[in-house]
Formats: C-alpha cells, structure tokens, sequence
C-alpha cells in the first residue's frame, strides 16, 4: 500500500510538469499579454510605460525564458506575483479555495448519494411507471445546461418566488455571524449547487440503474437468493457493492469536469472560488494566477483519482494495489 | 451648454423611454439606508488619479471628490470654490475649499493639488498626461491657493471642462515616497468626498459607507453604498428584478433586457445623466492600404452604411446620428453644419467604380480584414452590421474575432487590420478626447490614439492651434472647421453618437440628475421606501 501511494506520488510529478509546460505554452499562443490587458483597462498609456510594465512583468524575455523562470520558481513551490491583484498567487488561490471545495463536495456529495439511490432505486422497479418518470427527469437534467439551469432558477426562485437571493455566497453589509451565518451562505448555495450537481445526478442516477440491473441478472445474486439472503442483505452485500464499481470510477474523472463547470456556474451566481477566477484570469491575462489554478487543480484531480483507485481496492478485493 | 445638454437628452428620450430624475422637496428626504450597484466589471485600481475611466469614478466618485464637476447648470465648484486664468493663458489660478478633511483626518490643502498634478495627473494619468504636458509647476502661495504654470497657453475653458474626470486630488501624505502604481491606497482610496471606504471583496463587492465629517452640511442621506460585481448580463437583470440591486449604469445589462424593463413601472430606464459620458461607435480605416488611402472609398463606405437602421436595431434608438469627432456635449465646440452621408448604395458603388474599383468575378471589389472591438454588445453587432452593408455594395469583408488583449495588439500594435470599430468616450473637451484620434505623431504602439496612418499638416496644424487658443469663441470656431474637416476626409468614422442606459429601481430619488451623474458623489442621493 505505502509502496504503491509512492509510486503513484512519483508518477504524478511528471504529470504536472507536462501539464504545466503545455498550458503555459498554450496560453502563450493568445493573442496580447497581461500588460495589453492592463492597458485595455487602463483606456490607454503611452508605448515607454507599456515596455516599462512588460519589463517589470518579465515579459520582454522570449517564451522559453519565461517559461524555464516560471518552472524553476515552480519547482520551489513559488507560484509567483498575481499581476492583477499583486498578492503572491498562493494566497490568491487559498482565498478561493475554500468556496470552490465548498461547492463542488456539496454539490459532488449530492449528486452521487442521491443519484446511487435513485438509480438502485429505479432499477429495482425496472420498467415500470416509477422507473420511467425517474429516467426520464434524469435524462432531462443530463441535457439541460447548467447555465441554463442557473438562470431558470434564478428566474422562478429569486425573481418570481422572490426565496433566494440571485448570487454572492453571502448577504454583502448583514455583518452575520455564528449560524446566522452558517444559514445565511447556505441560502446562497442552494442554487448553485443545484445547477452543478444536477446534471451530475442524472449521470449516477443513469449509470447505476443500468448497472444495478445488470448485477442483479448474475449467477452469484441468484445463487446468494437460493441459499436465502434477504433484499435487503442481497441489495446491500451483493448487488451494491458490485454495482458501485463503475460510479466510484465515474466519481473521479468527474471530479475534473466539476471544476470546469465550477466556472460557469461560479460566473453566474458571483460565487468568490476558483473557477471565478479562472474566468476573470482568462479575460485579463492574469498568467501566473492561471497557472497557478491549473496547477492546485491538477494535483487535486491527480489526489482525488488516487483516492478513488485506493476506493475501488477496497471495494473490490479482486483488486490488488501493487 | 446647459441648453445643449439637455436638449439633446430630449432629443434622445423623445425617441426612446423616458427616465425622469425625480427631485423632491427637502423635507420629504428619508435618510439612511443601503444602495446597492450593479458593476459588471472590475476595476484594476480604484484611484482616478491615475486612471481616467467612468469605471472607476463609479465607485471611486463618491469617496475621492474631483476640484470641479459638471451639472445641468454648468460647472460647479467641489474642492476648488473659485478658478481664473491669466490673460497671457499661462497660469491657472485656483482658490480651494477650506475647512475639509481627507477620511483619516488630515487637512486637504494645496499640497494635495500640487503633488497630484505633477505626480499623477501630468506623468501617469490617461489624456491628462496630453492636457497637463506644458505645465511646469504648481505653486501654493498659501494653503488653499493653488497657481499652476504652464510654458504654453492653456484655455481656462479647457482646463475647467477637463477638470471633473482629470482633476482628482489625491492625498500627498499617503502617497509621496511610495510607488505609485502599487500603492495600498489605489485600491483603498482616501478622499474627501461623502463616502468612505470600508472594504473590497475582489470579484464580490466594495463597501462605502457615510463620511459623518462631509464638508456638505447634512449629507449625504444614504448610509452605505454597496457595488456588486456581476458580470453575467442576465444574473444582474434578475437581480434588479428580484429587488436586490438599485440601479445598473453603463448598459451594464443586455439591450433586450433594457428594452424589456423599460415597461416595468419599477425601473426608470433612459440615457438621461449621461450626457456627459457620450460615446462614439466608430468605424477605423488602415490608411497605409492604400485602397482605404482614398478618401472617395472612404467616402463610399460611408453611403454604404444605414446608420439609421443601426441605431433602431443594435442601439434600440437609444442614440443618434454622429457628426463627426465633436458630440453634442462638446456645448460650444459642437456643430452640426457639417457634411454628412445619406445612405445610398448606388452613389456609394459609383465611387467605388470611379475610384477604380469594380466588382470582380468573385463579385467583391477587394475584399477587407476587419476587426470589431470586444466592447460588448454594440461593437460586436456594430462590426456585424458593417460586414454586411459593405457585401452590399460589392466589398467582402472577413471579420477578425478578438479579445481585448488581441484586439489591441491587432489595431494598434501591429495594425495588423483593414478596418476596424469600437467606441471612443468623449470627455467633456476634444483637446482632451477624440482629437488623438485624428492628430498625427502619437507615440508608436499607444491605443485609442491615431495608429491609423492618417497623417494630415493642415489637420495637425489646426488641432494644435485650437488647443492653445485662448478665447472660446475663436476656438469653438476652429473645432467646427476641424469637424467639418473630418466628416469630408473621413479618416475615422465617429458614426453614432450614444450615450449609456441606466436602470435604475424608482425607489431611488435625486438620480441622474447630473450630466456624468454615475460618475458624480451621489452626496444628495436617497431611497423612499
């Protein structure tokens, strides 16, 4: 097990590293920089203060030298200065942090606790009236997109009903404190984790239904039948456990996606995380602080597909972690 | 001026739904209470010393007050009470406000003026560097008497029409020492104004609230000003329908949206106090093809576009004609005996014959690279819109998607283009705005000025002159000669004149009733619940 989350540690290093030399190339083909981006919004500024800032920045250089600065800095776990905020990256990001993870285990947990039961829920009624209406509201949130989705609700719920507030993660000037604060964010997250954990739900609700009903046609359910295991020893011994693999797997890839669409859906509802700011370093060629959000979510997908192998192993003891 | 204003905010609201500011009798004023604004972008620094933007006096305008504003009646006196120019044109004397403190309680006096002038207005500020490049010095002949000097004339007129977006003192005792671009305070301001700063949540809100030691006697009635970042056009328009935002300035929501809560009895939407913050959409020629070199193709483009359709269709009606580089809000400097373009394809394809360009085999004259500016949604629709009036009249035009960043480099840098639009702002004096636009010479590479390759003597010559001309009625004269001058060269198309659209919820009383009322301290602004 040591041996094995070792190797798996060693293996991700060069993964990063790849990763962080094609992003910075690929972003390096953009069209202008950080400094025509701070002029834009500047309204203007004469040619020798726009090469004194591109000098200050470092972006004179060539792109190799840049980018053999940046990875050496990288190497020492240095993310470098945000050009926009001018506070070191790393503070930049742990700033947001906390809201992303808040939002996507929220939203992540929802989807794949609720979409497991429904799904094994539908299965067991396979084909009949329950186990269409199910399917076919998991096939509508499957197709619907999650801006969409957003701005539906934000429509009925804020702006018709008039129950939740349109965006932000917190009520700006209510100064709240202890659990008034606690319900206070909550409100503020029940439409966004709505929006992004839906169509998620649909995903664990589709995959496990199937899944369920293809477990249950097995020998090894019918013969743990015949030798007398109650539905419900047989549902949770034998069938769900089996049934699970495939969504455990599901749950790490999709913890990536989740983070691309933590950015639409943090752009709509003016939530302070991440994918906020993956958008506004986009728009306004905040380099480092881009990098620096590939970077954190690069090891948090590489941490959280680790976890799910360490998941399956312990699922599945067929599974050896050698 | 006043008259000029307002009548072409008639002229503007006749056409399109009315936005009446509400001003109400003293004793009906409710005081306290929370304003919420809409801002759908962020801004960089929040010091207007250093950065001349209607988006930053949104916020900054009601903490950081400027030496004198504009109003419907004319220019009015903030922290400077009285201004005078020499008759040599070479010193500008201002009086200043006394009895005023920044918000950490120091005394502003000239010191103030002086440091923010030669350190920020003349060296790093946007069109300042341009208007305050003669100036030499700054002396305090005593503590509110601020005289500067300049080493050619400078109109007294033109310094006092700059003065609202170009003449914000900053404080001395803050700044002086330290770098000025990354100052703590750029970001935190200190001012003198009605509001100071509490707090900046980057990406979520700032926090204003009331400045109990206001020079003004009794203001400001609001408690707190809360600005809320919302960059989503359709998530700020349910906010303000679902109650939780005032008002959203600068078309900060989608023109269909303005269209559609404009038939809200909750909302008061309109152009009205914008007056001063017109803008231009324009259309920009690469003048070193030498095709666009030719001012008949030029002009032919011109008969080739129907402004009127573009502003009922992408502007709603909310703008008018343009008429060439001087708005309606340029008062006295503005005229509109100028030549203009009627729409006509015939005429236009026969300059484009006579000019020698007939249509091809593939059914195009020449074809252009065009690139529209990512200013939102009229630029790119204005770009769209150009695309296809020019296939009209025989010219194919491809159009070159950009970024701000890509567009920038594109047109200005590398001008890497045929043609181009965007939008320029006028600001309250063509010396100051859309002449750098026209005026050859600008330093290689500098954006929103001439990168174009036009380059005209006689139209050097008469902008310099006119800068520097010390008596109004002569200098309106030259501007007028100069408008006419650009509409019959066409070297940059100022083709629609528009100002902003606010929405802003009918609770709110004494809005928009200034001419660059977004931009303005709000010190009289209040909600009637």
């Amino acid at each position: 097990m040591l041996v094995y989350s070792l190797r798996r540690l060693f293996q991700a290093i060069p993964v990063i590293i790849l990763i962080m030399i094609g992003t910075f190339l690929l972003l390096k083909l953009a069209p202008g920089d950080t400094v025509d981006a701070l002029v834009g919004d500047m309204g203007g500024a004469d040619a020798a203060f726009i090469e004194r800032l591109r000098a200050e920045y470092g972006l004179d250089k060539s792109v190799w030298v840049q980018l053999w600065r940046y990875m050496a800095k990288l190497a020492v776990f240095d993310l470098g200065q945000s050009f926009v905020y001018e506070l070191p990256v790393a503070t930049v990001l742990m700033d947001r942090l906390g809201t992303t993870l808040l939002l996507m285990v929220t939203s992540l947990s929802i989807a794949f606790s609720i979409g497991i039961a429904l799904g094994a829920f539908a299965a067991r009624r396979a084909y009949s009236l329950t186990d269409n209406v199910i399917s076919t509201l998991g096939l509508v949130f499957y197709a619907t997109p999650s801006f969409f989705l957003s701005l539906m609700m934000m429509l009925l719920f804020s702006v018709k009903l008039g129950w939740l507030p349109v965006g932000g993660i917190k009520t700006i000037a209510g100064f709240y404190t202890g659990w008034d604060h606690f319900w206070d964010v909550a409100r503020h997250l029940v439409m966004p984790t709505a929006a992004l954990s839906l169509i998620y739900l649909s995903f664990y609700l589709r995959l496990m239904r199937s899944s369920v009903i293809q477990v249950t046609d097995q020998d090894f359910v019918r013969t743990a039948r015949a030798k007398g295991a109650g539905e419900l020893r047989l549902m949770t011994h034998h069938i769900m456990r089996n049934a699970l693999l495939p969504a455990v797997t599901l749950f790490g890839m999709q913890f990536s996606t989740l983070l691309g669409g933590s950015v639409v859906v943090e752009t709509i509802f003016t939530l302070p995380g991440l994918g906020q700011l993956a958008y506004q370093s986009v728009i306004q060629r905040d380099m480092n602080t881009l990098m620096g959000i590939i970077f954190l979510c690069s090891i948090i997908v590489i941490l959280v597909n680790f976890l799910t192998d360490l998941l399956y192993a312990r699922l599945d003891s067929r599974i050896e972690l050698s | 001026m006043t008259n000029k204003l307002i009548s072409f905010g008639a002229a503007c609201l006749a056409a399109t739904t009315a936005l009446v500011p509400i001003e109400t009798a003293a004793q009906d004023v409710q005081r306290g209470g929370t304003v919420v604004i809409h801002v759908s972008s962020e801004q960089r620094t929040l010091n207007p010393a250093l950065r001349a933007s209607t988006g930053v006096y949104y916020m900054s305008g009601k903490i950081i007050e400027p030496l004198i504003d504009i109003s419907y009646e004319g220019y009015v006196p903030v922290l400077a009470t009285e201004w005078s120019g020499s008759d040599d044109g070479l010193t500008v004397t201002l009086k200043l406000r006394e009895g005023v403190s920044w918000h950490d309680g120091e005394a502003f006096n000239c010191d103030d003026v002086a440091f923010s002038a030669m350190e920020m207005w003349k060296e790093l500020l946007n069109y300042s560097s341009a208007l305050q490049a003669n100036l030499e010095s700054v002396d305090c002949t005593d503590d509110h008497t601020a005289v500067f000097n300049y080493s050619q004339p400078m109109p007294l007129d033109l310094f006092v029409a700059a003065m609202p977006d170009l003449g914000h003192p900053i404080p001395k005792h803050l700044y002086e020492g330290t770098d000025y671009l990354s100052n703590e305070f750029n970001t935190a301001p200190v001012g003198t104004g009605p509001f100071r700063f509490v707090e900046y949540e980057r990406g979520q809100y700032i926090i204003a609230e009331r400045n109990e030691d206001y020079w003004r006697d009794g203001f400001p009635y609001l408690d707190r000003i809360v600005w809320r970042f919302i960059r989503d056009k359709s998530a700020a328009a349910a906010a303000l329908e679902a109650g939780e935002i005032h008002e959203s300035g600068f078309n900060g929501i989608s023109m269909a949206d303005i269209v559609r809560m404009s038939e809200d009895d909750r909302f008061d939407v309109g152009n009205h106090g914008y007056e001063n913050n017109v803008a231009h959409s324009t259309v920009e020629f690469n003048h070193r093809n030498p095709i666009l070199a030719d001012v008949r193709v030029r002009q032919a483009i011109y008969h080739g576009l129907d402004i009127d359709y573009a502003i009922d269709t992408i502007m709603r009606g909310f703008a008018v004609p343009g008429v060439g580089p001087i708005p309606t809000a340029g008062a006295a400097n503005y005229t509109n005996d100028v030549p203009m373009y009627d729409y006509d394809v015939e005429l236009a394809r026969t300059l484009l014959d006579e000019a020698g360009y007939p249509v091809g085999d593939d059914g195009f004259r020449f074809k252009l690279r065009h690139r529209p500016a990512p200013w939102g949604e009229y630029t790119q629709l204005w770009g769209e819109y150009f695309a296809q009036a020019m296939k009209e009249i025989g010219i194919g035009v491809e159009i070159l998607t950009n970024d701000a960043p890509g567009f920038l480099n594109g047109v200005y840098r590398d001008h890497d283009f045929d043609t181009a639009n965007g939008w320029h702002q006028f600001r309250s004096d063509p010396a100051v705005s859309t002449m750098v636009w026209l005026r050859s010479g600008q330093p290689e590479g500098t954006p929103w000025t001439n990168q174009f390759g036009w380059q005209s003597d006689e139209m050097d010559q008469m902008i310099d002159e006119a800068a520097s001309e010390l008596d109004p009625k002569t200098r309106a004269g030259m501007y007028h000669t100069i408008q006419r001058k650009v509409m019959e060269e066409a070297p940059v198309f100022f083709a629609i004149e528009h100002p902003f659209i606010s929405v802003t919820s009918t609770k709110l009383m004494n809005h928009h009733n200034t001419p660059r009322w977004n931009s303005s301290s709000w010190y009289d602004l209040w909600i009637n619940e």
